[in-house]
C-alpha cells in the first residue's frame, strides 16, 4: 500500500521527465536530452503511429542515443486530422503525417544533428523563417485544456507519470481532509454539470445518492459514447485513465459507495485494454482496494463491457445491462441516486465529467467555476467532424462561439465551400445554420435553439451535404436504436423514417411535412426515456432552418445538395469532355460508352448513380443534373 | 469417399479445447451477478459468432433458460448469431464519415462483392457490415477489416484494397 509520502518520493522522481516535456526555447544544438511524443490515440494508431514509435526506437538504438532520448506514446493530441502527430520537445516541434520512411531522416537530422526535420513540419507553425511555437497555432490558443489536461503528455500506461502529474492527489487530500458533506459541496460550488447529455448537476446527484441511508451503493462510469461522431469519452480513457479511476475513487467516498463498475464499448478496443492496465497499477498501490492511504476507506472498480446498444446511455438501461439483461430503460422516479443497480443507490457519471472531478479537488471550486459562462461552467470536449479543416479533438471553454469552434480553431471549410450547417448532440440534437454561428456554446443556448449539447460530437456540413438527407440519417440511427420497449419511439420513428425516405426518394408531398412536424411532436410528448423524446429533434431543426430544401425535394423535385439519388442524374458535358475515356474504364455499371478522343455519353437506364465517373474526370466534365 | 470422412481428430481437439475455454470462463463469471453478458462476450470471442449448441451450455451453466440467453443475444448489435466471413470489413457509418461518402464506399464494396449489407460471400471470403462511429473521424471514411483500419478512401480505392485480401 502506498502512503502519502510515498506519492510524493513518486513525484520527485519522476517530475524531472514531465518537466521535459514542455518548450524550452532551447535552440537545437545545446539540448543534450529530448521527448519524443507519439500520439497512440485510435487515430494516430489506425494511421500505424505504433510502427512509428518501433521504427523510432530501432532508429534510436542504432545510433546508440539512447540515452539521450525517450519515446513516449501518449493519449490523443487533438489534431487527428494529421496524423499520425509526433512533437518533439523541449524545442516543441510539431511534426505532422509522419511516415516510417521519414524516420530515419529525423532521426538523424533532429536527435543527433539538432536541426528540425523541415519535411514534416506542420504548416501552421511556420512563420517565414521562423518556428512558431505550436501552443500559439490557431488550434490550440483558444483551447483550455481541463479534461484532457494530461492527454499528449504523459504515458498513459505508467501510473508514475500519472502521479508526477499530481495524479491521485485529489484523492489524497479527500480522503484525509475533507468530509464527504466536502466533497459534495465542493463538487456543487463548482457547478459542474454532467457532460453525458443531460447537463445534471453533478454535486446535486451525488448529493442524492449521499443521503440515501443504505450500506450498499455503487458509482457507474459510463463509457459507453454511442454517438456517432464523437470520441472524447474514448481519447480520456486512451490518453489518461487514472484521472477517471481517481474521480470514481472520489464519488465513492462522497456518497459512500464501496464498488464501481465502469461500462465501456466493446468497440473501442485500445480504451479497454488502457483502462484495465490502469486498474491493474492503481491496485497494485494500493490506491484501489481495502484502506487507502491508511485511512479505513475501500473502493472496486470492475470492467463491464458494452455490446453495442445507444439506449445503454440512458442511466435505468444501463443499469439493467450491468444486471445482465436487455438494457431497456424503466420510468423515473425512482432515480438511479435512490434505487438503481440491484435496487440500491447508484450515481452515473460520464467519463468527461469525472475527467474534472480531481482538477476541482485540487484547484477549488471558485477555480472551476470562474470558467465558463453562469449557468454552464468549465470546459466542453468537443468532437470536431465532418467538412472541417482541422478535425479533432478540442476542449473550449463554455460561452465561447460556434464561428470561433468552427472557423478560428476548426480552420474552416476545406475546398473553399460554403459553410452551411453544424450539427451538435448527435442523434439527440439540431442542425444550426450561419446565422447561429455567433451563438455561444452552452447547455441552455443550444437546446434553446432546438439543439443540444449532447456528449460533444460536431459535425460541420458544407453545401454538399443534403439537409433532409441527414436527417434521414439520424432517423435510420435511432430507429434502428431504439429498444421497442414504448410504441411511439417504436414505431413513430419508422414511420417518420419512412415518410423521409419519401420525400429523399421524391415522392413526398406537402402533406407529409405537415405529418411529421406533428408526428415529431407526439414522439417527444410520449416517450418513456430520452432516446425517444430527443429522436425527432433532426427532423425538426431541419424542417425549421432548411425548409426550403425540402420544399426542393417535393415541389421541385430536386436534391440542390446533388445527394439524393433518386432526384438526380449524371450527364457529361460534350463542351468539357477531352474523350480520356477515364470515366468509362471506371464505370462498375458499364453505362459510358464513346470514342477516344470524341465526348463520351452517359446512359441513364443503366447508370447506378455511383458518381465514379464524378469522381475520377479530370476535366469537370461531368455534371448533376 | 474422402469427403464423408468425420471431423478429424484435430478438430475435434479443438472443438474440445474451445468449449473447455468457454466452461472456464463461465466458472469463473459464475459468481459475478449479471455474468450473461460477460459470458456472451467470451463466446464470441473464441468462436467468433454465438454457436446455438455452445449457448445451450451457458444456459444450463448459469441456469438461465434459453429464451432469456436469444432475448440478450439479438437485442446487442455487438454479438452475432450467425457466422462471420474470414474477413469482417466494418464501414463506419457514424455522422462525419457519411457526411463525408461512407454510403458510396459501402454501396461500393456491396457490388464489388456481390453481397447485401449484412451478407457473407459465397466463399465466406468477407462479411460486409456497416457499424457505428469507429472514433477515427478524423481518417473518415473509414472502414476496418478484422484489425487494419483504412482511412481517407475514396470508392474507386474499393478494388485495390479488396485485392490485399485475396
Amino acid at each position: 500500500m502506498k502512503l502519502l509520502t510515498d506519492l510524493d518520493a513518486i513525484r520527485t522522481l519522476t517530475q524531472g521527465r514531465l518537466d521535459n516535456r514542455r518548450i524550452s526555447g532551447a535552440s537545437g544544438e545545446s539540448v543534450s536530452f529530448r521527448s519524443v511524443m507519439v500520439c497512440g490515440g485510435t487515430g494516430c494508431t489506425s494511421s500505424d503511429s505504433n510502427k512509428i514509435i518501433a521504427a523510432l526506437e530501432h532508429e534510436v538504438a542504432g545510433r546508440g542515443i539512447q540515452t539521450q532520448v525517450e519515446i513516449v506514446r501518449t493519449g490523443c493530441f487533438g489534431l487527428c486530422e494529421l496524423g499520425p502527430v509526433v512533437i518533439v520537445y523541449p524545442e516543441g516541434i510539431f511534426y505532422s503525417r509522419v511516415e516510417i520512411k521519414d524516420i530515419p531522416a529525423l532521426v538523424e537530422q533532429h536527435l543527433v544533428n539538432g536541426k528540425p526535420y523541415d519535411k514534416k513540419i506542420y504548416e501552421k507553425t511556420r512563420q517565414g523563417d521562423e518556428l512558431l511555437n505550436f501552443e500559439e497555432t490557431d488550434f490550440y490558443k483558444k483551447q483550455v485544456r481541463i479534461a484532457l489536461h494530461n492527454c499528449g503528455v504523459i504515458d498513459p500506461e505508467v501510473i508514475d507519470e500519472y502521479i508526477a502529474s499530481d495524479g491521485y492527489r485529489a484523492l489524497a487530500q479527500v480522503l484525509t481532509t475533507m468530509s464527504a458533506e466536502q466533497v459534495i459541496d465542493t463538487v456543487k460550488r463548482s457547478g459542474l454539470r454532467g457532460r453525458g447529455g443531460g447537463g445534471f448537476l453533478t454535486g446535486l446527484k451525488w448529493e442524492f445518492a449521499a443521503r440515501q441511508n443504505k450500506p450498499q451503493k455503487y458509482v457507474i462510469c459510463n463509457a459507453d459514447e454511442g454517438d456517432p461522431g464523437a470520441f472524447m469519452d474514448r481519447s480520456i480513457l486512451e490518453g489518461n485513465p487514472h484521472s477517471v479511476i481517481e474521480a470514481m475513487a472520489i464519488a465513492g467516498y462522497a456518497i459512500g459507495a464501496n464498488q464501481g463498475f465502469i461500462y465501456v464499448r466493446a468497440e473501442y478496443p485500445i480504451a479497454v485494454q488502457r483502462f484495465s492496465k490502469a486498474l491493474d497499477q492503481a491496485r497494485e498501490y494500493g490506491l484501489l482496494g481495502d484502506d487507502i492511504f491508511g485511512t479505513g476507506f475501500a473502493f472496486n472498480i470492475e470492467v463491464r463491457l458494452g455490446a453495442g446498444a445507444f439506449v445503454c446511455g440512458e442511466e435505468t438501461a444501463l443499469i439493467h445491462s450491468i444486471e445482465g439483461h436487455r438494457g431497456m430503460p424503466t420510468p423515473k422516479p425512482p432515480f438511479p441516486a435512490v434505487e438503481g443497480l440491484w435496487g440500491q443507490p447508484t450515481i452515473i457519471n460520464n467519463v468527461e465529467t469525472l475527467a474534472n472531478i480531481g482538477q476541482i479537488i485540487l484547484n477549488g471550486a471558485e477555480w472551476y467555476a470562474a470558467i465558463g459562462t453562469e449557468k454552464s461552467k468549465g470546459t466542453k470536449v468537443f468532437a470536431l467532424g465532418g467538412k472541417v479543416v482541422n478535425t479533432g479533438l478540442v476542449e473550449v471553454p463554455m460561452g465561447i462561439t460556434l464561428r470561433e469552434v468552427i472557423f478560428e480553431i476548426g480552420g474552416g471549410i476545406p475546398g473553399g465551400k460554403k459553410f452551411k450547417a453544424v450539427q451538435t448532440g448527435g442523434p439527440s440534437g439540431g442542425c444550426l445554420t450561419e446565422e447561429h454561428l455567433d451563438c455561444t456554446i452552452d447547455f441552455d443556448t443550444l437546446t434553446s435553439l432546438g439543439s443540444m449539447m449532447g456528449s460533444g460530437g460536431m459535425i460541420i456540413m458544407d453545401e454538399d451535404t443534403c439537409m433532409v438527407d441527414v436527417a434521414r440519417f439520424y432517423l435510420d440511427f435511432t430507429r434502428d436504436e431504439s429498444c421497442g420497449k414504448c410504441t411511439p419511439c417504436r414505431i413513430g420513428t419508422k414511420r417518420l423514417l419512412e415518410m423521409l425516405d419519401k420525400v429523399t426518394s421524391g415522392k413526398g408531398t406537402l402533406e407529409d411535412l405537415e405529418h411529421m412536424e406533428q408526428l415529431s411532436l407526439q414522439i417527444k410528448n410520449a416517450s418513456l426515456c430520452a432516446l425517444g423524446q430527443t429522436a425527432p429533434n433532426p427532423v425538426l431543426s431541419t424542417l425549421k432552418y432548411f425548409r426550403e430544401e425540402y420544399l426542393a425535394h417535393i415541389t421541385d423535385s430536386k436534391c440542390p445538395a446533388g445527394v439524393c439519388k433518386a432526384l438526380i442524374s449524371y450527364e457529361i458535358d460534350a463542351g468539357l469532355c477531352r474523350g480520356c475515356s477515364l470515366c468509362a474504364r471506371k464505370c462498375p455499371s458499364d453505362a459510358i460508352s464513346g470514342k477516344m478522343k470524341e465526348p463520351y455519353v452517359i446512359d441513364k437506364a443503366a447508370c447506378i448513380k455511383c458518381g465514379v465517373c464524378f469522381d475520377v474526370c479530370k476535366f469537370k466534365a461531368v455534371a448533376i443534373v | 469417399m474422402e469427403q464423408h470422412q468425420p471431423c478429424s481428430n484435430s478438430t475435434i481437439a479443438e472443438a474440445d479445447r474451445k468449449l473447455e475455454q468457454i466452461k472456464l470462463a463461465i466458472d469463473q463469471f459464475k459468481q459475478m451477478k449479471g455474468a450473461l453478458i460477460p459470458v456472451l462476450h467470451e463466446v464470441q470471442d473464441v468462436y467468433g459468432f454465438l454457436p446455438e449448441p455452445v449457448l445451450q451450455v451457458v444456459s444450463a451453466e448459469l441456469d438461465l433458460p434459453m429464451s432469456e440467453i436469444y432475448g440478450v443475444a439479438s437485442f446487442y448489435h455487438f454479438f452475432s448469431l450467425t457466422p462471420k466471413g474470414e474477413h469482417v470489413i466494418h464501414v463506419c457509418m457514424g455522422t462525419a464519415c457519411y457526411i463525408k461518402g461512407a454510403q458510396g464506399i459501402l454501396d461500393r464494396l456491396s457490388t464489388e462483392l456481390k453481397v447485401p449489407v449484412q451478407g457473407t460471400t459465397e466463399d465466406d471470403k468477407f462479411t460486409l457490415e456497416a457499424t457505428r462511429c469507429l472514433g477515427a473521424c478524423g481518417l473518415a471514411p473509414v472502414l476496418t477489416i478484422g484489425e487494419k483500419v483504412h482511412g481517407r478512401l475514396t470508392p474507386n480505392a474499393v478494388p485495390k484494397m479488396l485485392k490485399e485480401y485475396n
